[in-house]
């Protein structure tokens, strides 16, 4: 078991730049070139970035209050809130309507609101507003407030796509080429993007409403593609989505909604879905899908996750002790699955194998409790539970995202690197930490990818960095 | 459709089996069924302990199980019906007219007559259970003059039984227009229970909602023409008409909430019963079957997966052994390097070269299909050009029709045949949908067709495997286009000796009879219907294209023997024609727009978004290919514009 005690000391006085001879470097030693990866960085403030200040429904409290007809204002009701505002507003004008209309809504909201509290106290995520709920469940360390909300690299190019805080998208290219952005009716509040693999230009956007593809055609130079190259996905009950996944042939794309016990199965191109049900957990909010897609991982709200085996679509029920799944990866070749539970500072592997039938529990493999480093202004502390993990394809680096306390001053949010090897056992070994540069927070750590010799970390705060980590494969030795 | 005389293994081995697994399984779904009926039938919120031991007791009446008896007859034709009408490519009507042919066809009204029938029969079931004032035909009433006590006409009974037959007509009539009996297949595989319990759910509630229009729009019919069926019977049976009760037929006398109930409880139980017996037939239907690669035995050669995807005319065995393909090539290591292996004495890849020559004289018999398609429209085009002048007219006249906005849809005259793909390559689809709607879509050898679709159809012969990948586009697209170039002389050059022309008259002074006007509108495409008429079939196509990426792909480190290699100049060939063809298709108007939501109904719509599923598919095999080979594809042997363009897919550029 690797602990964040055997790290080397993290390097606090600049970002981290690239990778060399398993040391992760923050500068450059005068006459060195490190070839630069031909990727923009975007800088993104919240200033620049008019968010939603309020939500639409509680932009009422601007204009001032005019009295409408009775059957204006339920209409009104029931256009905004459905049957609880109807109800709500018959209620609270019990003097215009006849009396007994009155005592029967008070009677039946009084059902309704005992009826979802109950439902609410066996899922507790449920009595959540929409936005709360996809800040719970989100990847990212601060959903809510952070500029950039989701951040997704193309399988198979050096192109990326961040969703930002005013429900925009934005895709980057080489530093050259024009960055299109993307904005839609119904793209709000959005949660996690994901590229298509096999694919050049379909980007899969997980909104608070329905489901988004964009079709942003590569060679084409518009900055502003129209809302007509994106398919609506959507199905009843199935909203807010906060997790998607493609499967790795591209075929097909789950979706998972907390809300929603059933994942949805989508055919993209024939636009048809379909529910594949389980109420145990009250919803779905993780989804991932291994690398050699035969298995999908489903995590629930509750102390429970799934395994689906992609074949028959059948699951094995996975109980945890404590906390929901908050986080997970898979090997490449499929065969172990890395997880991260909520209030848990471990990481634990699972082993999948079609032979033996795999692990009958899940071992812990990382301790992530703090851990204190002597720096030259003062002591620094790692650690903390584990907000998102990302293997890069290859098998041979692991990136954790680790929570730091946001009130200390000396307990930042930081990515933990790992060497990882596969055989004779499985096992973490220590690379090292990446930090952001200083008074920035680490915001997201969404993916790691590797092209032929470069393998690229994201980190995300207000700064989309690219940092490089540089090696061969032949020059790991372990 | 298949008929069942026809002689295949695979019909009588499997398909009649698992068509009677599902009708057993809805024949033992019924007695849930009834007692749910049952139970909100006699449903009264007061008394709910006479409720129960009324229920309980109706359950085990003999009446009940005489019920029970004639409802499984019902489930059993209906499963026969299903059976014998089932088709995997649908019938897409390209003209109203067409339509209404379909609706009129002898064969359907057989169909309607049976289902009314049977629909009647269900009812008198749901009257006799529900009991009561709706129990029988004849009730004893006291005339109001003499106080003698004679038989009257129950309008009760008689209601529920007009809205059976209603309600049949209209399940056999929207089963034409929304292709109630096209299977579609699912995009995932599942095992038949948890599919059946994920599909539930949606077929109660499509059978409550289409209850509930068909018995507002039965109440609507009855209302104004009830009087006619009530005198015919009550004079027929000699049966008196109570005048003491109120007339069903009149405003006050529908408003009845209980007989509304009582209506839509019976109709919703009506289309249960045959939602869930279309519902099961099309889970085992569709269900997944292994064919074995190779077999040691020669008698089982025939069964096996290289013969068998060859096979023309069974349908069904086709398409499964399609998507058996597919499977295997993702999911089934052993199965891959059987299909890799070479045969034993001999040393040749009998099975690969066997499955890819299939899958490729597919894939090549639909590019020919659209250039071919691309090209009746495109000379389509260039006629309307030259007789504007007539154009104007029938424009004018045929401003009425919903599909005017169409371009291509103004020349009615000449375009009529061109339009409708489902009869011109009828024969390359396997005339599966022929049956249905042959009589009625214009054929090939009736006057009103051009000469050059004679030609075209001529030249067409999908037995023919075009398996010459190795042709570059340009002599492909010269064949259509050569064809095309005639039609345009000789509509330059002799106009009357076209029939086509002489059937309509080109001076606009001469007004054409109302008759051929009406006849004109009607046969106006109905917008995309040519375009999904083309890609009807296209399931296969996509398992096809599946099936041999992920093989080529798996290929790259499981072929021992390096037989793919040799075929893969043709097969990214192949593909890249096919993409050309599929591009260019989707520049034309109409093939690009996307069907509107359905609402729920129990017909698939899956075959409206077949010709995108089939581009996506499309690419992401060659991606596959692509990724998977990478810089090894420069060594390959194929045309320089066809490097080019996997050139733009190693970029990711597509």
């Amino acid at each position: 078991m690797c602990s964040l005690g055997v790290f080397p000391a993290p390097v606090t006085a600049a970002q981290t730049l690239f990778e060399r001879n398993n040391e992760l470097l923050s500068a450059l030693r005068p006459g060195e070139h490190v070839q630069p990866c031909d990727l923009p960085s975007p800088q993104f403030t919240r200033d620049t970035l008019k968010g939603h200040s309020r939500p639409e429904s509680s932009s009422k409290s601007v204009f001032l209050d005019q009295r409408d007809t009775l059957w204006m204002r339920s209409a009104g009701a029931w256009r905004d809130a459905g049957l609880y505002g109807l109800l709500d507003e018959i209620t609270n004008s019990a003097e215009e309507v006849p009396r007994f209309l009155a005592v029967g809504s008070a009677c039946v909201l009084a059902l309704l609101r005992w009826a979802s509290s109950f439902h609410g106290s066996l899922f507790p995520h449920l009595t959540l507003s929409r936005d709360e709920m996809v800040a719970e469940f989100s990847q990212m360390l601060d959903w809510s407030d952070s500029a950039l909300r989701s951040f997704a690299w193309h399988p198979h190019t050096d192109k990326f796509a961040v969703a930002l805080l005013d429900d925009s998208i934005k895709i980057y290219k080489s530093n050259s080429s024009p960055t299109p952005t993307l904005k839609h009716r119904w793209q709000r509040s959005v949660c996690a993007l994901q590229w298509k693999p096999l694919c050049g230009s379909a980007l899969a956007v997980a909104c608070q409403s329905c489901l988004l593809i964009w079709h942003v055609d590569p060679a084409s130079l518009s900055t502003r593609p129209s809302s007509g190259c994106a398919q609506v996905l959507s199905h009843p009950g199935h909203s807010p989505i906060t997790s998607i996944a493609w499967s790795p042939t591209g075929s097909l794309l789950v979706s998972a909604s907390p809300v929603d016990t059933s994942m949805m199965v989508w055919d993209v191109a024939a636009e048809s879905g379909v529910p594949l049900q389980r109420v145990g957990g009250g919803g779905v909010t993780y989804l991932s899908w291994s690398p050699d897609g035969s298995r999908l991982l489903a995590a629930t709200p509750a102390a429970l996750f799934r395994v689906w085996e992609t074949r028959m679509w059948t699951c094995e029920r996975w109980p945890c002790l404590k906390g929901s799944c908050q986080s997970a990866c898979w090997s490449p070749d499929g065969g172990c699955l890395l997880l991260s539970m909520q209030g848990e500072k471990v990481i634990y592997a699972l082993t999948f194998s079609d032979l033996t039938g795999g692990s009958k529990a899940a071992s812990v493999v990382a301790d992530l409790s703090e851990t204190t480093f002597p720096g030259p202004d003062g002591d620094l502390t790692v650690g903390g539970e584990v907000c998102s993990l990302s293997w890069d394809p290859r098998g041979e680096r692991l990136a954790v995202l680790l929570r730091g306390d946001s009130q200390a001053v000396n307990h930042p949010s930081v990515i933990a690197v790992f060497k990882t090897r596969s055989s004779p056992v499985f096992e973490l070994l220590p690379c090292g930490f990446v930090m952001g540069e200083l008074e920035q927070s680490l915001d997201s750590c969404s993916s790691i990818r590797t092209s032929s010799t470069a393998l690229c970390l994201l980190c995300a705060g207000l700064t989309v960095a690219s940092l490089t980590c540089r090696f061969t494969s032949a020059a790991l030795g372990f | 459709m298949f008929s069942l005389k026809q002689n295949s293994w695979f019909i009588r081995k499997v398909v009649i089996w698992r068509a009677v697994a599902s009708i057993a399984w809805s024949v033992l779904l019924l007695p849930v069924t009834t007692a749910v009926f049952v139970l909100l039938s006699r449903f009264s919120l007061f008394h709910p302990i006479q409720w129960i031991s009324d229920c309980t007791s109706l359950l085990t009446a003999s009446s009940t199980i005489f019920s029970l008896v004639v409802l499984c007859g019902v489930v059993l034709i209906t499963g026969f019906f299903n059976l014998e009408f089932y088709t995997l490519v649908p019938s897409i009507p390209c003209s109203r007219m067409a339509l209404l042919g379909t609706v009129l066809h002898p064969r359907q009204c057989v169909h309607s007559l049976v289902y009314c029938t049977m629909g009647m029969l269900v009812m008198w079931c749901a009257s006799v259970t529900i009991g009561g004032r709706y129990s029988t035909l004849g009730a004893p009433c006291r005339q109001s003059e003499s106080g003698e006590v004679v038989t009257c006409l129950n309008e009760y009974h008689l209601f529920l039984l007009l809205a059976g037959a209603f309600m049949g007509y209209s399940h056999s009539f929207l089963g034409v227009v929304q292709n109630m009996y096209y299977v579609s297949f699912q995009p995932i595989q599942q095992y038949k229970y948890p599919r059946f319990k994920g599909c539930l759910p949606m077929v109660v509630k499509c059978s409550v909602i289409q209850a509930l229009y068909s018995a507002r729009n039965f109440a609507a019919l009855y209302f104004f023409f009830g009087y006619v069926p009530k005198t015919w019977i009550s004079s027929t049976l000699n049966l008196q008409i109570d005048s003491s009760l109120q007339p069903l037929d009149s405003l006050t006398g529908l408003l009845d909430f209980s007989l509304l109930y009582h209506l839509s409880i019976s109709g919703t139980f009506l289309y249960l019963t045959w939602y869930l017996t279309v519902l099961l037939f099309r889970i085992y239907v569709t269900e997944a079957y292994s064919f074995p690669v190779q077999s040691t035995f020669t008698e089982d050669a025939e069964q096996c997966l290289p013969k068998v995807l060859v096979e023309k005319n069974t349908f069904v065995m086709k398409f499964l052994a399609l998507q058996d393909l597919a499977l295997l090539s993702q999911h089934s290591l052993s199965r891959r390097l059987e299909v890799f292996s070479l045969s034993q004495p001999g040393g040749h890849p009998h099975n690969w070269n066997a499955i890819s020559r299939e899958c490729l004289s597919l894939l090549s018999e639909l590019t020919q299909r659209l250039v071919a398609h691309q090209d009746a429209v495109a000379s389509n085009g260039r006629v309307k050009s030259q007789s504007a002048s007539s154009d104007t007219r029938s424009a004018s006249s045929s401003s009425s029709v919903v599909s005017g906005t169409e371009d291509i849809a103004e020349t009615p005259r000449l375009s009529v045949p061109l339009r409708t793909p489902g009869s011109v390559f009828k024969s390359s689809v396997g005339g599966a949908n022929s049956a249905l709607t042959a009589p009625f879509t214009p054929d090939v050898d009736s006057p009103f067709s051009s000469p050059a679709i004679r030609r075209l159809v001529g030249q067409q012969d999908p037995q023919s495997p075009w398996f010459g990948t190795v042709q570059s586009p340009h002599i492909m697209r010269r064949g259509p286009k050569l064809w095309s170039a005639s039609t345009e002389c000789q509509s330059n050059g002799s106009p009357p000796a076209s029939p086509a022309t002489v059937s309509s008259p080109p001076a606009a002074s001469q007004k054409p009879s109302f008759l051929a006007q009406w006849l004109q509108n009607r046969k106006e495409q109905l917008p995309e219907a040519s375009s999904q008429a083309l890609f009807a079939d296209c399931q296969a196509h996509i398992w096809a294209l599946q099936g041999l990426s992920h093989l080529v792909a798996a290929s790259f480190s499981e072929d021992q023997f390096g037989v793919v290699q040799t075929t893969l100049p043709s097969i990214l060939s192949c593909l890249v024609v096919l993409l050309e063809a599929v591009d260019r298709h989707f520049k034309l108007p109409h093939a690009s727009s996307k069907p509107g939501r359905t609402i729920c109904s129990m017909g698939d719509s899956t075959y409206k978004t077949l010709r995108f599923a089939l581009r996506a598919a499309l690419k992401t095999s060659i991606y596959k290919i692509t990724t998977t080979f990478g810089e090894h594809l420069i060594a390959v042997n194929i045309s320089t514009e066809h490097r080019k363009r996997l050139q733009q897919f190693l970029e990711f550029k597509e």
